[in-house]
């Protein structure tokens, strides 16, 4: 669906999560006293299927924004962001007011509290990333990883991360904390929120009917073949059809871009981890 | 204020039905601006030109390509997109059933609530009987021209339908190394062990806030009235330290909370 208008978010964890060769996000994860220096690197893979917009014969196409009243395309310097306060009444906020307003260690991330982890209802989980030593953290990094690994525990914390502050679990995964960001208590409604109706008597018959189908459907674990992309593999077989029958075929020139590199996020999470990073 | 239903359709357990409706269980509290031209402060608007002449290029003329190799692009006819799509259906099946603890936090993607939509009785007794088995649906449904695979669990009385991420969009760390360096000492362990326990406690999301959130409301609400209050930048400040030490001090900095709390 065409977007009617443009809209740039508080926050900013876009789609360009394939091309960070570089970490994400670095600062210090802390727990009592102790910092450990870390890198932040997405742990999805998004859109694997980019589709490129492309012009009638084939030219390459770029978004821009331009003035209404004008009509005349604006470059970045030239466009702040507004928040609407009435209609057609905007507050502007620049970067420097949000860098300004961003909590005092926005750059730890902070465990103040260590829960189970089955205890987080899967309801919070948002996006997943992983975080490597960085700095010469190794140690206090493995310390921190083996012990809450025995312990089958998650930190919890806030932090601040491109323009937006985040909660957060943090939890083991064969020696490696995964960081799992989080929505907050109140970006999720309750069912008494939403109107739904509350739990009255049931039949314990149903209960049992159901209880019984549960068993006899139960496996002890989910394949992953079980979560395949079916639109997905279609288009690639799609376009590898026609790739090869050399079909709707088009040359694109373009000597300087940037923005399309994919990098190969399990490359640079491996170098990462070996504590490679710099000599790369 | 009761939210809208967005889809609704039957649960499908054998063959037993149980209708319901979709809700989206997350609500964005994103502050959100818009772009404005800095001159005029209206809006702004997009559209796509041809990056080397600037030209504009109309919607019906733009066409849709797959980059196979660098600089060549397979074009996609809107026609043969619209073939990919899944055939709509009412239907959520449920073919199997896990430990509500066997899929990982990373899989899960966007939840909704499922509410009754008529039998109340199969709703509550299905939700009852999930949570009883310890267990979670898989689910399969179309939504939207949409594939989906999710996990159908019991949250305290109602039904939640999480949707999860496909298996090649997910890293799995057991294709990582294991962090270089050396090992921590059993000393080292044991101190870690005792500050972590000091820090133990239950999940209570609403002690967490998004805090920078509420200061750019804030701040916005202050601007709009007139008076912008002045910002400064704050920094952070790093300690460094023998790790044992700082364990130690850790400790018994936490003991002394405890014992005045």
């Amino acid at each position: 669906m065409p977007k009617k208008t443009a809209r740039k978010s508080h926050g900013d964890n876009g789609d360009d999560n394939q091309r960070a060769a570089r970490p994400f996000w670095s600062g210090t994860l802390t727990f009592g006293l102790v910092s450990v220096p870390v890198d932040l690197y997405p742990g999805n893979r998004t859109n694997r299927t980019p589709l490129r917009m492309l012009g009638p014969k084939g030219e390459p196409l770029a978004r821009r924004y331009y003035s209404q009243k004008t009509e005349r395309d604006l470059d970045n310097n030239e466009m702040v962001r507004g928040y609407e306060t009435d209609k057609d009444k905007y507050v502007i906020v620049t970067d420097a007011d949000l860098e300004r307003l961003a909590p005092e260690k926005s750059r730890d991330i902070d465990l103040r509290r260590f829960v189970e982890l089955k205890e987080i209802p899967p309801l919070y989980f948002d996006r997943s990333y992983f975080l490597a030593p960085s700095e010469g953290s190794e140690k206090a990094y493995k310390l921190l990883s083996e012990t809450m690994e025995k312990e089958k525990l998650a930190g919890i914390a806030t932090f601040v991360m491109r323009g937006k502050e985040y909660l957060v679990a943090i939890f083991p995964e064969n020696g490696i904390l995964r960081a799992e960001t989080m929505r907050f208590a109140d970006e999720l409604r309750s069912p008494k929120e939403i109107g739904l109706p509350e739990k009255k008597r049931v039949s314990a018959a149903t209960v049992k009917k159901f209880e019984n189908i549960i068993a006899k459907h139960s496996d002890r674990h989910l394949s992953l073949d079980e979560l395949k992309d079916e639109k997905t593999e279609k288009l690639l077989k799609l376009v590898a059809k026609k790739h090869k029958q050399h079909k709707d075929l088009v040359e694109v020139e373009e000597p300087e871009r940037e923005e399309g590199k994919v990098v190969d996020l399990m490359e640079v999470l491996k170098r990462s981890l070996a504590g490679k990073r710099k000599a790369a | 204020m009761a939210a809208r239903a967005i889809w609704k359709g039957d649960l499908k357990l054998n063959s037993t039905k149980v209708p319901v409706k979709l809700y989206s269980a997350v609500q964005d509290q994103t502050v959100r601006f818009h772009i404005l031209d800095e001159k005029s402060k209206t809006r702004v608007k997009q559209h796509m030109v041809d990056a080397e002449t600037g030209k504009e290029v109309p919607n019906e003329e733009i066409q849709k390509g797959f980059e196979v190799e660098p600089g060549t692009f397979v074009i996609l006819e809107d026609k043969e997109l619209e073939s990919l799509e899944p055939e709509a259906s009412r239907e959520i099946e449920i073919e199997q059933f896990v430990p509500a603890d066997e899929i990982a936090p990373e899989f899960y993607d966007r939840p909704y609530y499922l509410g009754p939509d008529g039998d109340q009785n199969a709703y509550f007794a299905l939700a009852e009987a999930l949570r009883k088995s310890e267990k979670e649906g898989v689910a399969r449904w179309v939504m939207r021209k949409q594939q989906y695979v999710g996990a159908l669990r019991a949250e305290d009385d109602h039904l939640v339908l999480v949707t999860l991420r496909p298996a090649e969009e997910v890293l799995s760390a057991k294709d990582l190394p294991r962090p270089a360096g050396r090992a921590p000492d059993k000393k080292e362990l044991s101190m870690a062990k005792q500050l972590i326990e000091l820090l133990k406690g239950d999940f209570n999301p609403k002690d967490f806030k998004d805090e920078y959130r509420a200061r750019v409301a804030e701040f916005i609400e202050k601007k709009a009235k007139g008076h912008a209050p002045k910002l400064h930048l704050v920094k952070s400040k790093r300690q460094t330290t023998s790790l044992d030490k700082v364990l130690s001090k850790s400790i018994e900095a936490l003991k002394k909370q405890k014992r005045a709390a």
